[in-house]
């Protein structure tokens, strides 16, 4: 069976050097998509991505990062979009990468779908009535 | 119909009252009405007003004659960030008096520069410690346009004034919370709302840019615009025919009027046959009471590396006192052109040019082409809450609570010989 997860790795200063998503897609057969990173030579860092693989593969991998220190958390950084606050302008829904929050037509009104969100934060930066907001 | 009546080579057949004219097989009735003719009909509750949107099928069923006779009223809607909107407020003098030299509200310092306890407080105004860009892209949370928002919701505003003392104002030091209940006086005065038409950003440089018109992505990813289009007011009555000084608004939710024309008030842009501008044109300065105003309508919203500003709820009734009148009601989002700007390069440079004209109908669409390319579009300005606009207007307006005024002067219009001068630097 396919699964399909969004996670999210932390890794100690150490391991940053090490090409681990490469692993992941040769050794385990995975399909990482980074959808956000901040990793520094020397320094502690951070990956979200969403993870596409076998059952057993994903299982493997995750035992693979386990077994380097790295920690694989549930994505549980949620966006979430406040009705009543929204304006309906639609400026976040030129901006937003997979379609979450969009517009119906011809009737101009937003709507958000949380399935879609991967969180990349451009509807909390750009919404101009701050109705979107990072929920941890 | 072959021809207009009232088109400006004929206009001469208005100088007659043209009630029972026949062309051919069609009586028409009324083909002139008055402003007096139309508020008898809304005071007894009869008047027959539409939104400009709802009038658009209408026409197309019905025809122009038939519907310029059955039409009294036609109501525009728009709703955006207008950056050029504030309201001065007279606090009362506290005991002892004082002159009030400096005045902030919730932090946002407003102008004091005139008489004792009285300010204006700008919707663009920041806080003193705001870091604004220091940190590129500020994000600035909190402004002028948020305090009139909060103030609008009646939550408690925190008021603080000094002043050098005189022998008549000898108070140097204020503190305290008021709501605007507690304020004598309240006006919105926007020197310059309601933009005819607008630019569509665009950004062609290679790096994501912040502008007052959103997150521009960089290579021409996203454009983004500020019109509601079809429903948008001097849409409706491209000519400022019936929307002049003293024309009576719906103004963020309560009654308002408009005062002049606005700063920036172009009427020489470039237009097309219809007479739509291609580009900003006219604009308003209206005003209104702050204490009927709702949040709904009266938005403070913040620009990611921009700054802060009022979204501005208008809507202007346009009767239709003739075909003329009504025909340029009919405006669609196909006949409205908008030039996309490029916000990189040569809008912050002042040099003239833009890379094509789309309509607002595309931009509605969600993408435009732009120079081969696929550009997803975004909006400014709220098509819903335009539409909810109109939609009151015409309720306060069916129910007899809301009479039409006629404009004690008209706005410059084609005619007259004003121009926008860049600054020149001496």
């Amino acid at each position: 069976m396919t699964v399909c997860k969004k996670v999210v790795l932390r890794f100690d200063s150490k391991i940053v050097e090490k090409p681990i998503i490469y692993s992941l897609i040769k050794d385990y057969g995975l399909i990482p998509n980074i959808i956000k990173a901040d990793i520094n030579p020397h320094k502690e860092g951070y990956l979200v991505m969403e993870v596409t693989g076998e059952n057993d593969q994903y299982a493997a991998g995750v035992e693979y990062l386990n077994s380097l220190g790295i920690s694989i958390d549930a994505l549980d950084e949620k966006v979430a979009w406040i009705e009543d606050r929204c304006m309906q302008c639609g400026l976040c829904t030129g901006l937003c990468p997979t379609h979450a929050l969009k517009m119906s037509r011809p009737s101009m009104q937003v709507s958000f779908d949380g399935d879609k969100c991967i969180v990349c934060e451009m509807c909390v930066k750009s919404c101009p009535a701050k109705a979107v907001e990072l929920h941890f | 119909m072959g021809f207009n009546l009232f088109s400006k080579e004929k206009r001469f057949f208005s100088l007659f009252d043209l009630k029972f004219w026949e062309i051919g097989r069609d009586t028409i009735m009324a083909l002139t009405k008055t402003y007096e003719e139309i508020n008898e009909k809304i005071k007894k509750g009869k008047a027959v007003v539409v939104t400009a949107e709802e009038i658009i099928d209408l026409a197309k069923e019905e025809g122009i004659s038939k519907t310029a006779a059955k039409v009294d009223v036609v109501t525009t809607g728009t709703f955006g960030p207008m950056c050029s909107s504030g309201a001065f407020f007279n606090f009362g003098h506290p005991k002892p008096r004082m002159k009030m030299q400096k005045v902030w509200l919730n932090g946002v310092p407003a102008y004091a520069g005139i008489a004792a306890v009285d300010a204006y407080l700008g919707a663009t105004e920041l806080p003193e410690d705001d870091p604004c860009n220091k940190v590129h892209p500020g994000s600035f949370k909190y402004g002028g346009g948020h305090v009139l928002e909060d103030l609008v919701s009646r939550k408690p505003v925190k008021l603080e004034a000094i002043a050098y003392g005189t022998d008549c104002y000898p108070r140097k030091k204020l503190e305290t919370t008021i709501t605007i209940d507690d304020l004598n006086y309240a006006l919105l005065f926007n020197p310059r709302n309601a933009y005819q038409n607008y630019n569509v950003g665009i950004n062609t440089t290679n790096k994501t840019i912040y502008t007052y018109m959103g997150v521009l992505r960089p290579n021409m990813g996203n454009a983004n615009y500020s019109s509601a289009g079809q429903l948008s007011p001097l849409m409706n009555d491209p000519y400022y025919r019936t929307i002049g000084i003293g024309t009576r608004i719906f103004l963020g939710g309560g009654v308002g009027y408009v005062a002049w024309h606005g700063s920036q008030h172009s009427p020489l842009a470039e237009r097309t046959e219809k007479g739509v501008p291609k580009g900003g044109a006219g604009t308003l300065a209206v005003m209104g009471d702050l204490k009927q105003m709702r949040p709904e309508f009266l938005r403070g919203v913040s620009l990611i590396g921009y700054g802060v500003s009022l979204a501005v709820g208008i809507g202007i009734p346009i009767p239709i006192l003739n075909e003329e009148i009504l025909e340029y009601t009919l405006v669609t989002d196909d006949d409205i052109y908008a030039p996309v700007v490029d916000y990189g390069v040569s809008y912050p440079n002042g040099e003239p040019g833009n890379l094509g004209l789309v309509t607002y109908a595309q931009l509605k669409s969600g993408k435009i082409e732009i120079q081969g390319k696929e550009v997803r579009t975004g909006s400014l300005s709220s098509y819903p809450k335009a539409k909810e606009i109109a939609q009151i207007l015409k309720e306060w307006i069916t129910s007899g609570k809301f009479l039409l005024t006629q404009p004690v002067q008209n706005l410059p219009s084609i005619e007259d010989d004003i121009t926008i001068k860049p600054l020149v630097i001496r």
